[in-house]
């Protein structure tokens, strides 16, 4: 690991205050993914900012019919609270889905998605429930936030809060895990909500999180694993690695679909 | 170098470290306590897990100043004097473990576990939780009988004192 | 049965210090004064190397020295070594490329070791190790198994044309040849016995010491068989006489074969020792673990059983090349040949077996012993085609063993060995009935119902253990002998410290060795220690892999133990005033014959140190032996493994719901320790057929250089395993002990695959078997079914 300056700050302002100085800065939050970047010297921030003591970045509420999350909370927390199970139970599910329970002890929701792994599991969810990132400075409707791999629409200067998620009808996760790294090879979040269907994967893009548009088309007439039979999703655009090339992957997510939608609850 | 302090197995420790030493360094290079292990470099193995503030944690994926006023226990910090914590007792009386490295790492995962969970966990949940703990020695077999009996005996007394 | 002796389930005396933190480890060992070694390695497959510029990282902060190849070949040290030499079929001899531990003018894979940086902490060393400038000329790859020694294939090492070491065979070809002609029916398969990475979970690690008052070196190294790495170290590689090099592997955690061998970390590390003035330390991490440790397997191998009409075996044929990576690993050159080819017979009578091996070059990692060691591949070939034989002949896969099992003993094969005792037949009944096979057609229409594909899979293996007498090996190639040596010292007070050459890294022989002498001498086991890791304390071994400490070194230890015994009669007869003749020994007591005189061993111990009651003429006082003990033949562990797995079709995913071993091991000493060592050989050969690959890509690159892409058994990857055992005693040893050791990682690939292509119903699966080679496996099934 390169050598780098620690802040710990404990407002997101002042945390904002040593962003700004440039410097390479970057925030650390629960560091399951910057820190072992930054081992195998992948990542050289010349400043890490930890977030570790910003305490109004955790907490779990609910506001009428929308489930806020600090961006700072743990996934442990995500897939034990009360609130989730009741508001948004997939969420809880996927939650817990992430990583191990030490990984998911540290690991934060704001960490995952600013990372926006393109095997990362709460992308999915934020993008299926049509989830709006709030920062410092704005707040991002989840389908303007995931730019491509490790791209977001995050700007200079800018730290996740929280991240509001409107409760759905029904809404699953399906997760077909790579056999090593226990990432999504493909996971697949379904949300039915007043509006519509939305269904969002992971794992599977080459360009990171996305939706299926035929998927939620034929799942808005009839949300039933029937519904999807026979839509067939092409394996344009999709991975091809070691553990899965591109026309198993798109088999996948049909599958996992299908699973999705007769466990949405 | 900046300074952190924390507490380890009960005792107040103190240090100036370099802003890149990472919790399990400071463990075993500063303090000298070698029970916690490194495995990997990608945080999978699980060899170097200690609680941290009462969670099981993975002390190579967290920088020692982010423990700064934190409760960290490790291996040498389980058993109480020459009683063996009821999990430690469970490992060796079920064959848990053979070269031993990933032992210490098991045993605190097992323990977050139990105190987590309770003391009825069945084969498939102790398999699940597991995840982030590898062992290439024992094919996991008396592990998980070994956690499953810890487990029993942990909440059939006194909680352990953490 | 003592409650303590042979065939008692003690609890393992170890494990205190591993389950409190205070086992001690290579890398938690620090000497006053050390510097850390950091090696710079190559990022190419295969490249010269032009220049190396070490000016801008010597001005690093903390830098103590910079080395290369050019001060590893000015100071005259030797380069690694091959200690098993084998001659090809035209009676040439292998052809063996330079290995020096600093690479010289060339490197041969990603990894190869470079340069090394000693500073002042590892970072330090890292970050001058980014200022290291190498130029290099990149040449092309050569990285397939099978097409390395193709023309037009990159040229590896100079001595060896088409990248090939030896074309070695075995067997009577014309024979084979002619049980081929009249064969009724003929089973052909291909197959890749995929590479893997052994990873124990302790990573390789190094301090070499230097005491120049002495001129001593000292090596603190991850070894299972310190003597041999002193030896090697001193008698070919030149660090340093014999006495003047100490070699101590203390705790060690986990090998299974990769701690092995003599590597270039350890010998850089007491080499710069002396060169620097300081101890030098080296820790592996991971990524340096999968790109540097020996890997193991890697064959590919056309293979074929002719049987006739009445499913009778008639012959064996098999064409292997083995990929040995881009260099001579200790013992590479053995394990395609004489660990492997020697165990094409199974556990079968098969009147003809010829098998030709290549072993070959390629721009990887070297390959060597891994947990089982050329057996395995060997079981393989041989348990797939007996399972596709039967199927394609329409026969019950246990009857057509059953009908060619060998069943009078000894048996003399026609690939060298001569097996001494088993009872197949007795395992395969045991491991039916245990598996409830009668039960499986109903659990298979169950999984049916529910969509799932359900498949059950045998392996009825072989091993051959214990290895192995001296003079065998030697004419076969070995540069060694391999025997086992041990001291039993008995102290004036009755307590026992027994020194080992055997050296346990997760076997549990501080345990098992200790009850050995705690049934045998009558003597509680506390009294008993085990020494072992140390050259400076036990005079010489030849360490522990080949699952031959229990038959090999704990004979050594029985036969010193017969010293003791005779001595301490003499002094009983003194004591007692009687014969020695007369003075019986038993629990721990010296009676004489017919009478009540007794005195236990204790105070026999006591005796023969004060030496009161006999004057040294007549007997030397003290009581210390030691014996050295090779076998007289290897020992043939055997057994059956039954596997039953579900499949679910849509994805792949492939559980394994049941798993049962009946294992013959002959004498157990600890039934505990032995189920555990058939547990984790069980995961590791799962973990070959269904999770693990190392995968290089066409430059030469390892795709597969940490646990996110190299799939480690997990424990939600595996089921608990039902372990039963048959005992035939082993004749060739005093204690009637086959070895355990490596049996579920021989035995568990082809009961994996077996019963995967019984799911899915045809036999085009590849280890490692993904989700996705299963999915495609069953969609094809699906598809030949459908166009039927």
């Amino acid at each position: 690991m390169y050598a780098f300056n620690y802040h710990r700050p404990d407002s997101v302002s002042a945390a904002a205050a040593i962003l700004a100085k440039g410097g390479d800065a970057k925030l650390l939050a629960g560091g399951q993914t910057l820190i072992p970047a930054m081992k195998l010297r992948l990542a050289s921030p010349g400043e890490i900012i930890d977030l570790g003591r910003v305490s109004e970045l955790t907490g779990i509420s609910t506001e009428g019919k929308v489930l806020v999350i600090g961006a700072m909370t743990p996934h442990a927390m995500v897939a034990g609270s009360p609130a989730v199970k009741s508001a948004v139970p997939a969420l809880a599910e996927l939650a817990h889905m992430i990583g191990d329970p030490a990984v998911r002890a540290r690991g934060t929701i704001g960490g995952s998605i600013a990372n926006n792994d393109p095997a990362a599991d709460y992308p999915a969810a934020c993008l299926g429930l049509g989830a709006t990132i709030v920062t410092n400075k704005q707040e991002i409707a989840a389908d303007a936030f995931f730019k491509g791999i490790f791209e977001t629409a995050l700007g200079d200067g800018e730290i996740i809060t929280k991240v509001k998620f409107p409760a759905p009808e029904k809404a699953a996760y399906a997760k077909f895990p790579n056999p090593a790294s226990r990432f999504a090879l493909v996971g697949v979040f379904i949300a039915k909500t007043g509006s519509g269907v939305r269904v969002a994967v992971t794992g599977a893009g080459s360009n990171g999180v996305f939706r299926v548009p035929a998927l939620e088309a034929a799942l808005a007439k009839s949300f039933t694993p029937e519904a999807i039979a026979g839509v067939k999703v092409g394996s344009d655009g999709l991975n091809s690695d070691i553990h899965a090339d591109a026309a198993y992957r798109a088999h996948l997510i049909g599958v996992m679909a299908k699973r999705a939608v007769a466990a949405a609850h | 170098m900046p300074a952190v302090g924390m507490t380890v197995n009960g005792k107040k420790v103190q240090a100036n470290v370099e802003a890149r030493t990472l919790l399990v360094q400071f463990l075993r290079d500063h303090l000298r306590l070698t029970g916690t292990h490194v495995g990997c470099d990608t945080s999978q193995c699980g060899a170097c897990v200690v609680h941290l503030d009462g969670q099981a944690i993975k002390s190579c994926t967290i920088f020692a100043l982010s423990c700064e006023a934190a409760q960290i226990t490790t291996i040498e910090g389980l058993a109480n004097g020459e009683q063996l914590h009821p999990m430690q007792e469970a490992f060796r009386e079920h064959h848990g473990l053979q070269c031993g490295f990933c032992t210490p790492g098991m045993i605190m995962t097992a323990v977050d576990m139990a105190n987590r969970l309770g003391g009825g966990l069945d084969e498939a949940t102790i398999r699940d939780e597991l995840e982030g703990n590898i062992c290439r020695c024992t094919g996991y077999h008396n592990i998980v009988k070994a956690i499953a009996a810890g487990a029993r005996a942990m909440h059939g007394q006194a909680k352990a004192a953490e | 049965m003592s409650v303590t002796g042979i065939g008692a389930s003690v609890r393992r005396r170890e494990d205190l210090r591993f389950i409190t933190g205070k086992g001690r480890y290579t890398d938690d060992i620090n000497q006053p004064g050390q510097a850390c070694a950091y090696f710079l390695r190559s990022p190419h497959a295969h490249a010269r190397i032009e220049k190396i510029d070490t000016s801008a990282a010597a001005g690093m902060p903390g830098v103590v020295a910079i080395l290369t190849g050019d001060d590893i070949a000015k100071d005259k040290v030797g380069g690694l070594i091959c200690g098993w030499a084998i001659t090809s079929k035209d009676g040439s001899a292998m052809k063996a490329g330079a290995h020096p531990a600093l690479a010289q003018g060339k490197v041969r894979y990603v990894g190869d070791q470079v340069a090394v940086v000693i500073a002042e902490t590892l970072a330090e060393a890292k970050d001058a190790a980014e200022k290291v400038a190498v130029s290099y000329e990149v040449l092309p790859a050569s990285v397939d198994t099978a097409r390395t020694a193709a023309a037009g294939a990159a040229q590896i090492h100079d001595v060896a044309p088409n990248n090939t070491i030896y074309q070695w065979h075995l067997g009577d070809k014309a024979a084979t040849d002619a049980a081929f002609a009249k064969a009724a029916h003929v089973t052909r398969l291909e197959i890749v016995n995929n590479r893997l990475v052994p990873n124990p979970m302790e990573p390789r690690a190094a301090i070499g010491d230097y005491d120049a008052g002495t001129q001593t070196f000292t090596l603190y190294t991850t070894s299972q068989n310190p003597h041999v790495a002193r030896l090697v170290l001193s008698a070919f590689i030149g660090i340093a006489p014999e006495h003047k090099l100490r070699v101590i592997a203390p705790d060690v955690g986990g090998g299974f074969g990769s701690k092995i061998f003599i590597y270039a970390e350890e010998t850089v590390c007491v080499w710069a020792a002396k060169k620097v003035g300081r101890p030098v330390k080296w820790t592996s991490d991971r990524t340096e673990a999968f790109l540097a440790d020996a890997h193991g397997r890697d064959h590919v191998t056309h293979a074929e059983l002719a049987l006739d009409g009445a499913g009778k075996i008639l012959g064996l044929r098999v064409k292997t090349t083995a990929n040995l990576g881009a260099y001579m690993s200790t013992f590479s050159s053995s394990v395609p040949t004489y660990l492997y080819a020697p165990l094409l017979s199974g556990q079968y009578a098969i009147p003809a077996i010829y098998a030709e091996v290549d072993a070959v070059y390629t721009n990887t990692a070297p390959v060597d012993a891994y947990r089982g060691a050329g057996r395995p591949e060997a079981t393989f070939v041989v348990e797939r085609l007996i399972e596709v034989a039967a199927r394609e002949t329409h026969r019950d896969p246990a009857d057509l063993r059953r009908q060619n099992f060998i069943t009078k003993f000894p048996h003399q094969t026609p690939v060298i060995m001569t097996y001494d005792a088993g009872d197949y037949a007795g395992a395969l009944d045991k491991a039916l009935k245990a598996a409830d096979y009668a039960g499986f057609a109903a659990r298979k229409a169950a999984a049916a119902r529910k969509g799932r594909l359900r498949g059950i899979g045998l392996c009825a293996y072989i091993e051959a253990c214990g290895i192995a007498p001296s003079a065998a090996v030697g004419s076969l190639g070995a540069g060694v002998g391999l025997w086992e040596s041990a001291e039993v010292r008995v102290n004036p007070v009755g307590t026992v410290e027994i020194l080992t050459g055997s050296h346990s890294h997760g076997q549990g022989h501080e345990t098992t060795f200790a009850q050995l002498v705690s049934g045998r001498l009558g003597i509680p086991i506390e009294n008993v220690s085990i020494v072992h890791g140390d050259t400076d304390k036990v005079q010489f071994g030849m360490g522990t892999y080949g699952s031959r400490s229990g038959a090999v070194g704990m004979s050594a230890i029985s036969k010193a133990l017969d010293k003791i015994e005779a001595k301490a009669k003499k002094v009983a007869g003194y004591v007692l005033e009687a014969s020695s003749e007369d003075i019986e020994f038993k629990d721990g007591k010296f009676t004489v014959k017919g009478t009540d005189k007794a005195i236990d061993f204790g105070s026999i111990a006591l005796q023969a140190y004060i030496a009161h009651k006999f004057s040294g003429q007549e007997l030397e006082p003290g009581l210390k032996e030691g014996a050295f003990y090779d076998p007289t033949n290897f020992t043939f562990p055997a057994g059956v493994h039954v596997c039953e797995v579900e499949i679910d079709p849509d994805t792949g995913a492939t559980r394994i719901e049941r798993w049962t071993a009946v294992d013959d091991f002959g004498v157990l000493i600890n039934p505990m320790i032995v189920e555990g060592q058939v547990h984790g050989g069980i995961a590791q050969g799962v973990g070959q057929a269904m999770l693990e690959n190392t995968v290089y890509n066409a430059d030469g690159q390892l795709v597969t250089a940490s646990y996110m892409d190299y799939q480690m058994p997990r424990a939600d990857d595996l089921p608990s395993f039902t372990v039963q055992t048959i005992e035939t005693r082993c004749p060739s040893n005093p204690l009637g002990i086959k070895g355990c050791g490596e049996a579920g990682a021989i035995a568990a690939p082809a009961a994996v695959i077996n019963a995967i292509t019984d799911a899915v119903g045809h036999e085009n699966v590849a280890m490692p078997a993904t989700p996705q080679v299963v999915w495609r496996a069953a969609q094809s099934a699906a598809t030949k079914v459908a166009a039927e």
